[in-house]
């Protein structure tokens, strides 16, 4: 077991290696992400701000609350631009090539291989500015943060992680018998987008849609909720392993999917 | 006992039809027509180990696909392969650290990078230490007569260089079943020489087994002895190179110099006239009557050389697949 794990972090060294020499072949692109970073994360606070200003209270949760859940949205957005984006939406275009024969034929296991195999750095000032804005308003706020809450918050953000990535993973697996037809990246990124604000602050039939249809809630509510220590141990419980769940489904479905496989003619 | 044996190994596709046009696309976005192609029919074979055998057959044939399902990539509709011990749909460990798959128009170089990024990463994948790793790129690279090339992005290679990377890359982690599909396409003659020559010491050095499409006709007569001939997906001849020769041409060829010009023109009523001129003659000659026929004309004419060779393997199997008639 020992063996195989460190050989994974090799594998994952080493291809992390190649993609950021290659990435870093442009450098402009740090400045240009990082402008954006400010750009975007601005736009957001003065929304929120607007909200806030007209005594307006959004489902329960307080100004720094909100600003929490925005934070958690901007630090998945960040892994999203890092690494879901670029790997996931390979798929597709491998299987289209079929260059996806080069991964099957490695001794790998073929979805690590697929959903870590590059890894982009324009996602880290998104990622830390994320870490910054909730430091900020814990600051601000003069609250002291308990181990036990950051604990808390680091299972929940993990699982929310492995939700995010298990979604989008099956919706990029069913391009091995659809080939052109989903463009999962924008479907995810629409559905991130949705967990900007407090899954509360939407209306009662929306809420419902985005806890059981599309779980947004568990991207960013539950984190922030941890964090704030407004969560039952319950569904900390749930959120875990609901993912762990969906994780594993991920797995199985690739691996129902690729006896599909038909890999592009020569 | 076989390295790779394929018994009765049958794949269907199913695969939907578009009339052109934009009434043809709305017909077929509301109803498709699925067509069901047998791309590979019955297949049986047994490869030893060792051995290098040239898999031919016309674009289509079913030989893409038959690769493809001894490397594990694609299920069989029905039948059953044996490749090292182990059944490739399984994608066991074990068993994909004894193959390779070596495609002449896909690559795996990661395009920006120089060729040793793409071996590093290789070598991570298989657990291959630095020193192997490097001990192994020095003996193949010198064995492929690439130099500094290693050190340069692969989109500044030439092709011939690249597909020499991109075999190192797959023969990396040494395996010892190599499945290659147009290892030399588009290659120039030099670089495909060398390709092939590469080949033959890597199965004479390491005991690999290797079994290998390719249009090029140089690269199957130069490196196989055994041949499998597939066509329409079926197996329609599997044996030595030279033995196909005589079952798809039961004829000689006779290069015959004689003395005078004037006997060439009745000489070549003998057979099967191929070249005239003044004094050659080229002539195919049925195998059963060859001696006979020959004893006539070395009776009848003055003959200064002569020469009995069979016709060019390319040029047999090149008509044949042009044909289709099998």
């Amino acid at each position: 077991m020992s063996k195989l794990n460190f050989s994974i972090f090799r594998l994952i060294k080493a291809f992390w290696n190649t993609s950021i020499s290659k990435e870093l072949e442009y450098r402009l692109n740090l400045f240009i992400e990082i402008i954006s970073v400010i750009g975007n994360l601005s736009g957001s606070l003065f929304v929120l701000s607007i909200f806030y200003k007209g005594g307006f209270n959004l489902g329960g949760w307080t100004w720094s609350e909100s600003v929490v859940v925005l934070a958690i949205y901007t630090i998945l957005d960040g892994l999203t631009t890092s690494i879901l984006q670029p790997n996931l939406s390979r798929i597709v275009q491998q299987v289209q090539d079929g260059t996806l024969d080069f991964v099957l034929i490695k001794p790998v296991n073929s979805q690590i291989w697929l959903s870590l195999r590059v890894i982009s750095p324009w996602g880290i000032p998104s990622i830390i500015s994320g870490f910054l804005l909730i430091t900020y308003t814990f600051i601000i706020g003069k609250k002291i943060l308990s181990l036990y809450s950051i604990l808390l918050f680091c299972l929940t953000l993990i699982s929310s992680i492995f939700i995010l990535y298990s979604l989008w993973f099956i919706i990029a697996t069913t391009s091995i018998w659809f080939v052109r037809i989903w463009n999962a990246n924008e479907v995810l990124r629409s559905v991130l987008v949705a967990g900007r604000y407090p899954i509360s602050a939407f209306p009662a039939g929306l809420r419902f849609v985005f806890t059981f249809l599309l779980p947004i809630t568990f991207l960013t509510s539950v984190p922030a909720e941890a964090i704030l220590g407004k969560i039952s141990l319950s569904l900390i419980i749930f959120s875990l392993l609901f993912s762990l769940a969906l994780l594993f489904l991920s797995n199985k479905f690739w691996n129902f999917a690729i006896s599909f496989y038909t890999s592009a003619s020569s | 006992m076989p390295i790779i044996s394929a018994r009765s190994v049958s794949k269907i596709y199913k695969v939907s039809e578009k009339a052109p046009g934009l009434k043809g696309t709305l017909k077929h976005f509301f109803e498709r027509r699925i067509r069901i192609i047998k791309a590979v029919e019955q297949l049986n074979f047994e490869i030893s180990k060792g051995e290098i055998v040239g898999f031919i057959g016309s674009n289509g044939a079913g030989k893409t696909t038959t690769l493809k399902m001894l490397c594990g990539l694609i299920h069989l509709s029905s039948g059953s392969i044996e490749v090292a011990g182990h059944n490739p749909e399984q994608r066991d460990r074990n068993f994909l650290r004894q193959i390779t798959l070596v495609m002449g128009q896909k690559q795996q170089l990661i395009w920006d990078l120089p060729p040793m990024d793409s071996f590093r990463l290789n070598a991570a994948v298989y657990g291959l230490s630095d020193r192997e790793t490097k001990r192994r790129i020095n003996e193949l690279s010198t064995m492929l007569e690439l130099d500094n090339e290693l050190y340069r992005p692969v989109r500044k290679l030439s092709l011939g260089q690249r597909m020499k990377a991109e075999l190192l890359a797959s023969l990396l982690h040494r395996p010892t079943v190599l499945f290659l599909d147009e290892p030399t396409l588009g290659l120039d003659i030099n670089s495909q020489i060398r390709v092939r020559q590469f080949l033959a010491e890597y199965n004479y050095k390491y005991g690999a087994t290797i079994l290998l499409t390719s249009h090029y006709m140089g690269d199957i007569t130069s490196l196989c002895k055994r041949v499998l001939l597939i066509h329409d997906g079926k197996l329609f001849y599997d044996g030595l190179l030279s033995d196909l020769t005589n079952k798809l041409s039961p004829y000689r060829l006779v290069k015959l110099s004689l003395t005078d010009s004037d006997s060439a023109h009745f000489v070549s009523q003998f057979g099967q006239l191929v070249e005239y001129d003044d004094h050659l003659v080229k002539l195919l000659i049925a195998r059963e009557n060859l001696t006979e026929v020959l004893t006539t004309i070395l009776n009848q004419f003055k003959v200064k050389d002569i020469e009995v060779t069979d016709p060019p393997i390319e040029q047999l199997i090149g008509k044949l697949l042009k044909s289709g008639n099998i």
